[in-house]
Formats: C-alpha cells, structure tokens, sequence
C-alpha cells in the first residue's frame, strides 16, 4: 500500500514533518510523525472512528508483516492483524500514553495473538497494577515517554548489522530462548528507570 | 520485603519476544507480579519489540480490510474496564489462575523425605510445578540439563552459594550443581520450571523419576 493510494488522513490529525537519522546514518525528512499517542486517546475518551482508521492503516500493514515474518501465512497474517486491532479497539481503555508507546503496546497485542495463533500456548501476564491510565497523564511525562521510543529507533538503527539482525531474529521468533542473547547494546536504562520512578510513585500512592 | 535475585536480561527479552516455553511465562509473569524492578526492565524490552514493529516494512492489507474492522467495531462494545486476575494468599494473580485457586486448593503428591510436588498444566516444551520443602529439609543432591527456574513464594531456603526468600529466582543451568535446603522456620514453597528433566544423584530418586514426572 503505497502512501498516495491512502485516503487522506482525517483532519485534525497528522503533524510535524520530522527528521531522522536513516539506517546509513544520514538525516532524511520522514512521514509525518502523527501523534499516535493521540490517537490512541480519542478511541479510548471518544471511540473515535476516524481516529481507529487511522491507526489501522499505519499498524495493520506492520502487524501483518511482523506476523509473516513470524512464520504465518498471507491470510492467517490478515485474520490475526484484524484480530489485534479490535483488541486494540476494545482495550483502548486501558492505554496510558505516559507508560507506553503506541507501537510498543500494539507489539505486546500481537505477540500475544501469535502465540495464541502460532503456539498455541497460554501465555501468563503479570498482576495489573491498580493504576489504569490517569484520565489528563502528564504531558511531560507523555512527551518523555515518546522521545524514548524515538531515541531507542535511532540507537538501533545505529547499531552494527548483526547485533541488529540478532534482535530483530529473537523478536520475529527465530530464536529460542536459548539462544537469544542477553546484550543488545541498546540504551534501555533510561526506559527502566522511568517506568521504575513510575511503579514508585504508585506504590507510594497505594500506600 | 526486598527481592535480592532477580530475573536475566536473556529471560526478559525471550519474555518480550514471546518465546519462552509456558511454563517458563509462567515463572516470570509470576516473579514480575512481585518485583517492580523486574516489571520495569520486561516493559523497556517491550518497547524494542514496539520499535521494531514501528520500523518494520509494512505489507499491504486486503483492500477491504479497513472497511472490515469499521465493520467489525461497530459491533463490538469497548470493554470497560474488567475484573483483573486477583492474588490468591502466597500466590500472585498469574499463578492463582494456574493454580485455580490459593495453596488451600493444591492438590500435592509426595516425593518422599517429607517434600511435596503438584504439576501445573503447561505446554509440554517445559513442565512446571509447586515444591513444598518442609522447613530445614534438604531436596535431593541435583545436577540440571538445560534450565531450571526456581522462585520462592514462602519461606526459604539456601544452598552452597546463596539464600532464596519470597520474591527471588534462582536460576540454574548444566554448570549447576547444588544442595538447596529449605531453612529453618516457615515451610518453603517454590514454583519450579524446568526445560529438561532433572537428573538426581541418588539411586532412589533417579529411580522414581519417571513416576514424578519430573
């Protein structure tokens, strides 16, 4: 699908022209970085259709290739990358954009459907935490959360070749546990350390 | 309580990347719902999978596909907000699930010298199971093939090299070879994950291993 074939984006929606460092390390113009988070958010506060349409359209064609990657075929790829997006209809409620990327939680859905389609296996979810998203989360806090996600792109795509091609192997399911190694040489500390302060902070709150 | 042995990056990111064995989830879903450092370091190894899937191409879906989910949506309610898994006693939400209910409701078998075992129902990849050391017991001289997970849930215990509260893993492999001895005081109960049967040094264990089925 290419971007003209698109219908135009809903108004209201889209944003900045933003840069990024490509893979070979030159800076190039990218597509708009629309605020997915955003987005997100009026699906949960709204059920806001035109916002779903426009998150499917950047996430389907993504989720049905990472499931193909995994080892589904084309029409098992389509069913299940449907599947993750009424999931992400459904559960919007439960997106706090102070936590996670947008892609980061559509990630974690489609995981759990491939293992569900793929494995057949149960899979065990930690405890949920009794803190649900905060109905107006801190925009410095959403802001950070994004910026993370950016930097973490720019530090793997700035990553040599094979160590890069080993992470995206142990994420696409090509490798076992065994075999995934532990050192990505990614900056994954700052992300950590946020989420920790986080926990803290609702632990304190918890009493 | 302060959680003094934690989960590896290696299991954390096989966790993110769905590719542990069930009954491996099992463990770190369970060791997760009590250690929030844990929490956090299996969210920043989520958020690689969501940089990947943001970078990854894309492959174009069927021309209908938006239509579809409009569809499909129309119908379908947004979930408010349902009834999370709960804790039962010792054991944390995702293993009270397992369990189907709190340690009242385990059904144990005994492996002898006072140790008890129940199975839970996992894929066949790796087996895990419920331990219960009564206190000051010593479970049998063991070497491991693969990987052996152990988190304790009450009590403790300790081996050559270290001691195991509520909350902390162990996490052996084939260079593993060790006596662990519950301590003094409380019972210790341990959910155990291994991916490879055990081989224990004595006769009579080695012998009953293929009835305990572990």
């Amino acid at each position: 699908m290419t971007e003209q074939a698109l219908p135009p984006m809903p108004s209201g929606i889209g944003g900045m022209v933003g840069s990024r460092q490509k893979k070979d390390g030159s800076l190039a113009k990218v597509e708009d970085e629309t605020d997915w988070a955003g987005l997100l958010v009026k699906v949960r506060d709204h059920q806001d259709r035109a916002a779903f349409a426009a998150l499917f359209r950047h996430f389907a064609p993504r989720v049905k290739a990472f499931l193909m990657k995994s080892g589904a075929g084309a029409a098992l790829a389509e069913e299940c990358a449907q599947d993750v997006m009424a999931v992400l209809w459904q559960k919007a409620h439960l997106f706090d954009p102070a936590r996670a990327s947008v892609a980061t939680w559509v990630y974690t859905i489609a995981r759990n459907r491939r293992i569900d389609a793929l494995r057949k296996a149960r899979r065990a979810e930690p405890e949920e935490l009794d803190w649900g998203p905060e109905p107006e989360p801190d925009q410095a806090e959403v802001l950070e959360a994004q910026q993370e996600t950016e930097r973490l792109g720019r530090a793997l795509a700035a990553l040599p070749a094979p160590q890069r091609t080993l992470i995206e192997r142990a994420f696409y399911g090509d490798l076992s546990h065994s075999e995934i190694a532990a050192e990505t040489g990614l900056p994954l500390g700052t992300i950590k350390s946020r989420i920790r302060l986080a926990l803290e902070k609702l632990r304190h709150q918890m009493g | 309580m302060t959680i003094r042995h934690h989960l590896s990056d290696q299991l954390l990111m096989a966790y993110a990347a769905g590719q542990l064995p069930e009954a491996f989830n099992l463990v770190v879903a369970t060791h997760v719902s009590l250690c929030d450092e844990c929490r956090a370091r299996a969210a920043s190894f989520d958020a690689v999978g969501g940089v990947l899937l943001e970078e990854a191409e894309e492959i174009a879906m069927g021309e209908d596909a938006l239509a579809r989910a409009l569809e499909r949506i129309e119908g379908l309610p947004q979930a408010t907000r349902s009834e999370p898994l709960k804790p039962a006693g010792i054991f944390p939400a995702p293993l009270a699930d397992y369990v189907g209910g709190d340690l009242s409701t385990v059904r144990w078998r005994k492996v002898g010298g006072g140790v008890k075992q129940a199975i839970l129902p996992t894929g066949k990849d790796a087996s895990a199971r419920l331990l219960y050391i009564p206190a000051g017991t010593a479970v049998p001289d063991h070497g491991h093939r693969g990987m052996e997970l152990t988190l304790v849930l009450q009590g403790a215990f300790a081996d050559e090299n270290d001691r195991f509260g509520r909350g902390d893993i162990e996490i052996a492999d084939e260079e593993v070879e060790h006596t662990p001895v519950a301590l003094a005081g409380e019972d210790c109960i341990c959910l155990a994950a291994t991916d490879a049967p055990l081989r224990f040094r004595g006769l009579i264990p080695r012998l009953a291993q293929p009835l305990l089925r572990i």
